[in-house]
C-alpha cells in the first residue's frame, strides 16, 4: 500500500496552501464587519490614572471605545493560570490578578488598557492613538534576577518580592552527597534566552454576537478551539458552552504561542456583545512582539559531579524562571514539569535536585514555546555533558555512553518513567552519518583556510504526549489531557475522521488519513479529516506537546477499533460467517480463505440502509473515542553539529548538522523529516540568532525584524537526518511524537560546536559574531597568558 | 498608515511643484524606508511625489571618465549594468548586496543617498569615490553632501537627479551585515587613485558615514590587507548598540578594510 503507514504521501492541504488559498481567519469577513484596535500601554509599570475616550469617540466611524472597568462591570473573569504549582513549602503559587484590559495597573510595554470599535481598522487605530491614557510611572523591573533582589520594584501584591512559587524536586540531601564524594565537579551558569515565537500568521479574531439566539462565534488563530472555548464559558463567563461556538480554521503556525487564550480574544468577544457588532482584531507584528507568549527566559546554575571513571554521582540545578508580568495559560508548568522532570537526560543519575523559583517582571508574559522546558533542560544537561568530558579529557560521546540508560522502564529521581529507548543506537547512528572520524582532518584543513572547526553533541530526550489524566491532575494541571476521535463511515463507504487535535502546519490532513486508509485498506482520497470546530467535533484537547500523533492519532485507532468491531458483525451476519473469519484487504471486507466477500461500500449502505442487520444491532456505521495514555512518550536521540568559525570576525557558519531520532513509529518519514528539519531551524535561531531584549525601563529592544534576528534559509545548512527507532510501548501505534525535537536537542550541539572551535566553554545564547568573537578572544588572551 | 496624497509626476519641474502643494510633502524614490516608517506611524507625509516616472532620472550613462547614474535607478538595475561593472565593478558589487531582492528592485540609489541612512551601503561608496551628487539646482561634492545621520546638504524641493562617479585605479567595499536587518553593521569602501586612497565607514559611526583617516594614511603608504588590518582605527566616535559594541566595530573597519582591499579592483 503506498498510502499507509510509513508512506511519503504528498501533503494533501499543500494545495490550498501554495496557491494561496488557505481559508484563515483574517480571511474572514462577516456581515456589518467592525474593527478593535488596543490601546496599549508605553510604559513598563504605571498606575493608570484616568483614560479620556472623547476625542477617540468624536471621530466619524467609531463605534465605541470600551476599558477595563466596564469589561469586569459585566462579570468577564480574570485570565486564568492553568496549572497550580506548589512551592516546596506547601503554600498554593502566589498568583497576581490578570484582566483582559487594565484597570488599575500596567505592569508591561503592551498591556492592553482599553479598545477602540471602529467601523474601519484603520480608524480604529487612529482612533486608538487619539485615547488618551494618563500614567502614572512606577519603578521598573524587567530582569528575573534582579526581581528577586530585596528592594526590587513590587509588580503584583500578591506575590511578595515577585516571587510566584519556590519549588523543588529530586533529593537535595543525597544530590549534595553525591557531589561530596565525586573525584570532579563540573560548574556552569547557563542562561536560556528569550525568544518570540513568530508564528508566520499573526494572531487574529473574529468574534459575533447573535443577539436573536443569544449565541456567539469566534473564528480564532488557536492549537486548540475546544479548550478556548471551555475556558472562555467556564472561567471568563463570555457566555456558556452551548452558547459559544469557536473555529480554528487554517492557523499558520502555532509553536506553542496559539495554545494560550489571550486579552484580544476575550476583549472582541465581548465587545461584540457590547456593540452588536462583529468585531475583527488581527495583529500586526509588532502588536505580536509585544502579546504573543516568550518562551524560556531562564538562568540557572549547575554542578555535576563525576567519579574517577566518569560516571554521574550527583547533580544539582538551581533554577530563575522569567514569567514575565502575568501568569500565562500553562507558564507555571513550563520550568516546573516541563522542564526539571527532563533533567535526567539520557543519562543514569541516581542523585539529583533541582530548585526552581518562578518570577514576576514587568515583561510579556512568557508560556510554552516549542519544546517548553525540555529544551532548557536539554540545554542545560547537554551543555554540562560536553563541558565536563572537555574536563576530564574523555571524547564527549564516551562519557556520555557511560552514563546512558540502558534498562527500561527506567524511573528517573524526577518522576519520570521512561518506557523505551536505544541510546547507543542514536549515538552510532549519528556519529556514522557525521563521519566523526573523519574530523580531526577535516579540522586541520580548515586552520589552513583559517578557520576554527568544532563538532558538538546533543543527546537528547523529550517527553511527549503529557499524561495520564489522573498523574497531571494530581500534579496541578487543571485540564485533562486525553484526545478524542469520531471515526464517520458514510454510506457510500467513504470516511470522516473527526478529531480533536488540531493542525496548524503538522500536516494531518495527510498523516491520520493514512492511518485509516493502512487499517480499512480504503483509497486515502476517500477519507477526510475534519478539525478546529466545536460545533463539528464532539471534544479535544488540540495540539501541542507533540501529542498529536501519540494521543491524537491513539484516539482515532480506538474509534477505528469500535467501527471494525461492527464491520465484522455486519459482514458476519450478512456473509454467513464467524466474525472472528472475517478480514478486512483489498478494499473488501472477506470471509478468510473463501471468494465470499463484501464492498467496502456495500457495508457502509448496509449499515445506514438498516435492511438486513443483525438482531438488536442500531443502524450507522460511526464510533467515537476518547483515548488517555498510560504514561507519556519519550522521543531521543542525538545530534552532532559541526562548525567553523572565522576568527576574524566571530561569524560561524553550521557546516554539517546531522540528527538520528527515534520516534517510535514513523507513519510519514517526509512529513516527520520536515519537523525535524523547522525544529532545527528554530533551534538554531535560539542558539545563535534569536533573543528578546528588553532595557532597564522594561522597553523591548528588539520588536522588530530590525533587531529580532529569525533564521532565513541562507542561515542554516542541508540536514542529514536518520532514524534509529524502538516502538513505544504505550500507545497502539508505537508512536512517540517529533514535533519539538528539532527544537529541543539542536541548541547545545551547536553551541558546544562552537565552543570546541574557539577553545572557551564560556558562551552564551544567542552566539552571535560579537559574542563568538569576545569569547575567543578571551580563550587567546588565556591562552597567551598560559 | 494616515490617509496620504500620492503624485506621480512626469518631470522634475512637476515633482518640485507638487512637493510643494503639500503641508509636510515627501518624495518617494524606492519606498523601502519610508514606507515601513510611514506604516509604524513614525512619519506621517501629507503628499507623497512619487519621482521613479521622470525619465530624466533614469539610466547609467559614461561620458570620459564620469560614470553617471540615474537616482532613480534601483539597486538591482545598478548591480546588473555592465557599465557599472566595468567601469567601478565594487559598485556594482555593493548595489548587489543591499538589502535582499525586494528591496533592490525597488530601492533606487537617489532615495538611498537622500535618506542617508547611517548603516546604509551607497553613502560609504560616494564618499570614498569622491562622487558627485546633482540636483534640479547645483552640483553637490560627497564631503559636502552627508551632513549626519538622516541628514544631508539636500534644500526643500531640491530632488537628486544623478549621482557622477570617476573612473578610479582600484575600488573594494567589504561589508559586515548586522544579522537582523542586514544593514552594515560595518562597511568599508576604499577607492586608490594614484597615491590619494580613500576610505568610507558606515554603518559604525555615531554620526553616520565618515572617512577614515587612519586607514587613508596607511593605505596611502602600503595598499595592502597588512596595512589595512594593522592600522590604528579608534573606537572613539563609533556606535554600540545590541549588535556590536564600538571596540567590536573598530576591529570590524580593520577586517572590512583589509577585505575591501584583497577585492578591490
Amino acid at each position: 500500500m503506498t498510502t499507509g503507514i510509513g508512506a511519503r504521501v504528498k501533503r494533501r492541504e499543500d494545495k490550498r496552501f501554495i496557491t494561496g488559498k488557505g481559508k484563515y481567519t483574517d480571511d474572514v469577513r462577516t456581515e456589518n464587519q467592525a474593527y478593535a484596535a488596543f490601546v496599549r500601554s508605553p510604559v513598563a509599570h504605571a498606575n493608570v490614572k484616568s483614560i479620556d475616550k472623547s476625542a477617540a469617540l468624536e471621530m466619524d466611524g467609531v463605534i465605541d471605545v470600551l476599558d477595563g472597568h466596564q469589561l469586569t462591570g459585566d462579570g468577564i473573569g480574570n485570565i486564568i493560570c492553568g496549572w497550580a504549582v506548589t512551592s516546596k513549602d506547601g503554600s498554593p503559587m502566589n498568583m497576581g490578578a490578570w484582566s483582559a484590559l487594565a484597570t488599575q495597573k500596567v505592569r508591561y510595554v503592551g498591556d492592553a488598557v482599553a479598545v477602540v470599535i471602529a467601523e474601519t481598522q484603520q480608524l480604529a487605530r487612529l482612533a486608538a492613538e487619539a485615547v488618551d491614557v494618563e500614567y502614572e510611572e512606577l519603578p521598573v523591573v524587567a530582569f528575573a534576577d534582579k526581581a528577586l533582589k530585596d528592594g526590587a520594584p513590587q509588580i503584583h501584591e500578591e506575590a511578595p518580592g515577585n516571587l510566584i512559587y519556590d519549588w523543588e524536586i529530586g533529593d537535595a540531601a543525597k544530590a549534595d552527597a553525591g557531589l561530596a564524594e565525586a573525584v570532579h565537579v563540573t560548574e556552569m551558569e547557563i542562561t536560556n534566552n528569550r525568544l518570540s515565537p513568530n508564528p508566520m500568521e499573526p494572531r487574529s479574531a473574529v468574534a459575533t454576537y447573535d443577539e436573536a439566539e443569544d449565541h456567539y462565534t469566534l473564528y480564532t488563530t488557536s492549537q486548540n478551539p475546544h479548550v478556548a472555548r471551555l475556558v472562555l464559558s467556564a472561567f471568563y463567563n463570555v457566555a456558556p458552552e452551548h452558547k459559544l461556538r469557536v473555529i480554528a480554521p487554517d492557523v499558520g503556525g502555532g509553536f506553542g504561542a496559539k495554545i494560550y487564550i489571550y486579552p484580544e480574544e476575550i476583549t472582541c468577544l465581548w465587545a461584540s456583545m457590547k456593540t452588536n457588532r462583529s468585531v475583527k482584531w488581527t495583529a500586526d507584528r509588532s502588536e505580536a512582539f509585544v502579546t504573543d507568549a516568550h518562551g524560556r527566559d531562564h538562568i540557572s546554575t549547575a554542578k555535576m559531579g563525576f567519579d574517577a571513571d566518569g560516571r554521574i554521582t550527583g547533580f544539582k540545578v538551581d533554577t530563575i524562571a522569567n514569567l514575565g508580568a502575568y501568569m500565562s495559560l500553562f507558564s507555571s508548568s513550563v520550568p516546573t514539569y516541563l522542564y526539571a522532570t527532563l533533567l535526567s537526560g539520557q543519562y543514569d543519575i541516581q542523585n539529583l535536585h533541582a530548585n526552581v523559583r518562578a518570577v514576576y517582571t514587568n515583561t510579556v508574559p512568557v508560556d510554552a514555546y516549542r519544546g517548553a522546558g525540555r529544551p532548557e533542560a536539554c540545554y542545560l544537561v547537554e551543555r554540562m555533558m560536553e563541558t565536563a568530558a572537555r574536563e576530564l579529557g574523555m571524547k564527549p560521546a564516551e562519557l556520555r555512553a557511560k552514563n546512558f540508560i540502558r534498562e527500561f522502564p527506567h524511573e528517573t529521581p524526577v518522576i519520570m518513567t521512561y518506557d523505551s529507548g536505544d541510546f547507543d543506537a542514536n549515538l552510532a547512528q549519528a556519529e556514522e552519518a557525521a563521519d566523526v572520524n573523519g574530523f580531526p582532518a577535516r579540522r586541520e584543513e580548515a586552520a589552513k583556510r583559517g578557520k576554527l572547526r568544532g563538532l558538538g553533541y546533543s543527546c537528547y530526550i523529550e517527553a511527549c504526549g503529557i499524561a495520564p489524566s489522573a498523574a497531571v491532575g494530581g500534579l496541578g494541571a487543571g485540564v485533562g489531557l486525553w484526545e478524542s476521535a469520531e471515526v464517520r463511515v458514510n454510506p457510500v463507504g467513504t470516511i470522516e475522521i473527526l478529531t480533536g487535535s488540531h493542525s496548524h502546519g503538522q500536516g494531518h490532513e495527510t498523516t491520520f488519513a493514512q492511518i485509516v486508509a493502512e487499517r480499512f485498506d480504503q483509497p486515502i482520497e476517500n477519507i477526510s479529516i475534519v478539525h478546529g470546530d466545536t460545533d463539528k467535533v464532539q471534544f479535544g484537547m488540540g495540539t501541542y506537546g507533540s501529542r498529536s500523533g501519540a494521543v491524537g492519532m491513539s484516539a482515532i485507532v480506538k474509534a477505528m477499533d469500535k467501527v471494525e468491531a461492527k464491520v465484522r458483525k455486519i459482514a458476519a451476519h450478512q456473509l454467513e460467517a464467524s466474525e472472528d473469519d472475517i478480514v478486512i484487504e483489498g478494499g473488501e471486507v472477506k470471509v478468510a480463505g473463501t471468494d465470499k466477500a463484501l464492498g467496502w461500500h456495500e457495508i457502509g449502505l448496509a449499515a445506514y440502509t438498516a435492511h438486513n442487520l443483525p438482531p438488536d444491532m442500531e443502524p450507522g456505521l460511526k464510533e467515537s473515542a476518547f483515548y488517555d495514555p498510560s504514561n507519556f512518550t519519550f522521543p531521543a536521540g542525538t545530534y552532532i553539529c559541526e562548525v567553523e568559525v572565522d576568527p576574524d570576525t566571530g561569524t560561524t557558519e553550521i557546516v554539517q548538522f546531522t540528527a538520528s531520532d527515534d520516534f517510535g513509529t514513523i507513519i510519514n518519514p517526509m512529513i516527520v523529516e520536515g519537523q525535524v528539519h523547522g525544529g532545527i531551524a528554530q533551534g538554531v535561531g535560539q542558539a545563535m540568532l534569536e533573543q528578546v531584549i528588553y532595557d532597564e525601563d522594561g522597553q523591548l529592544i528588539t520588536g522588530s525584524y530590525m533587531d529580532y534576528t529569525m533564521p532565513r534559509a541562507a542561515d542554516l545548512p542541508n540536514f542529514s537526518v536518520h532514524h534509529a527507532s524502538t516502538v513505544c510501548p504505550g500507545n497502539p501505534l508505537g508512536m512517540k511524537g517529533c514535533g519539538e525535537a528539532g527544537a529541543i536537542g539542536s541548541p547545545p550541539a551547536v553551541i558546544n560546536a562552537i565552543t570546541d572551535a574557539i577553545g572557551n566553554n564560556d558562551l552564551a545564547m544567542p552566539a552571535t559574531p560579537q559574542n563568538v568573537w569576545r569569547a575567543y578572544q578571551a580563550a587567546s588572551a588565556k591562552q597567551a597568558a598560559e | 498608515m494616515y490617509p496620504v496624497s500620492y503624485h506621480k509626476p512626469a518631470s522634475v519641474d512637476d515633482a518640485v511643484k507638487a512637493l510643494s502643494s503639500g503641508e509636510e510633502a515627501m518624495v518617494l524614490a524606492g519606498g523601502q524606508t519610508l514606507i515601513a516608517t510611514m506604516k509604524q506611524h513614525l512619519a506621517a507625509p501629507s503628499d507623497l511625489v512619487d519621482i521613479r516616472g521622470i525619465a530624466e532620472l533614469s539610466g547609467i550613462k559614461i561620458s570620459g571618465d564620469t560614470l553617471s547614474i540615474g537616482a532613480a535607478m534601483t539597486h538591482a538595475e545598478v548591480a546588473a549594468s555592465k557599465d557599472v561593472q566595468k567601469h567601478i565593478p565594487a559598485l556594482a558589487c555593493l548595489a548587489a548586496g543591499i538589502g535582499d531582492p525586494a528591496v533592490r528592485h525597488m530601492g533606487t540609489l537617489g532615495g538611498s543617498v537622500a535618506n542617508n541612512d547611517p548603516a546604509a551601503d551607497y553613502p560609504a561608496a560616494l564618499l570614498a569615490l569622491g562622487a558627485t551628487v546633482v540636483t534640479n539646482k547645483r552640483e553637490i561634492a560627497a564631503d559636502d553632501f552627508f551632513t549626519g545621520l538622516f541628514s544631508t546638504d539636500l534644500e526643500d524641493g531640491e530632488i537628486i537627479t544623478r549621482v557622477d562617479f570617476d573612473k578610479t585605479e582600484a575600488a573594494g567595499y567589504a561589508k559586515f551585515a548586522q544579522p537582523a536587518s542586514l544593514y552594515a553593521l560595518v562597511g568599508v569602501f576604499v577607492a586608490k587613485r594614484g597615491g590619494d586612497v580613500r576610505v568610507a565607514i558606515t554603518g559604525a559611526g555615531d554620526d553616520g558615514v565618515f572617512r577614515s583617516e587612519a586607514l587613508e594614511a596607511a593605505l596611502a603608504k602600503d595598499f595592502s590587507e597588512a596595512a589595512a588590518k594593522g592600522a590604528g582605527v579608534s573606537a572613539d566616535n563609533l556606535m554600540s548598540d545590541i549588535h556590536g559594541d564600538a571596540d567590536y566595530r573598530a576591529h570590524l573597519i580593520r577586517v572590512m578594510a583589509a577585505r575591501a582591499v584583497a577585492g578591490a579592483a
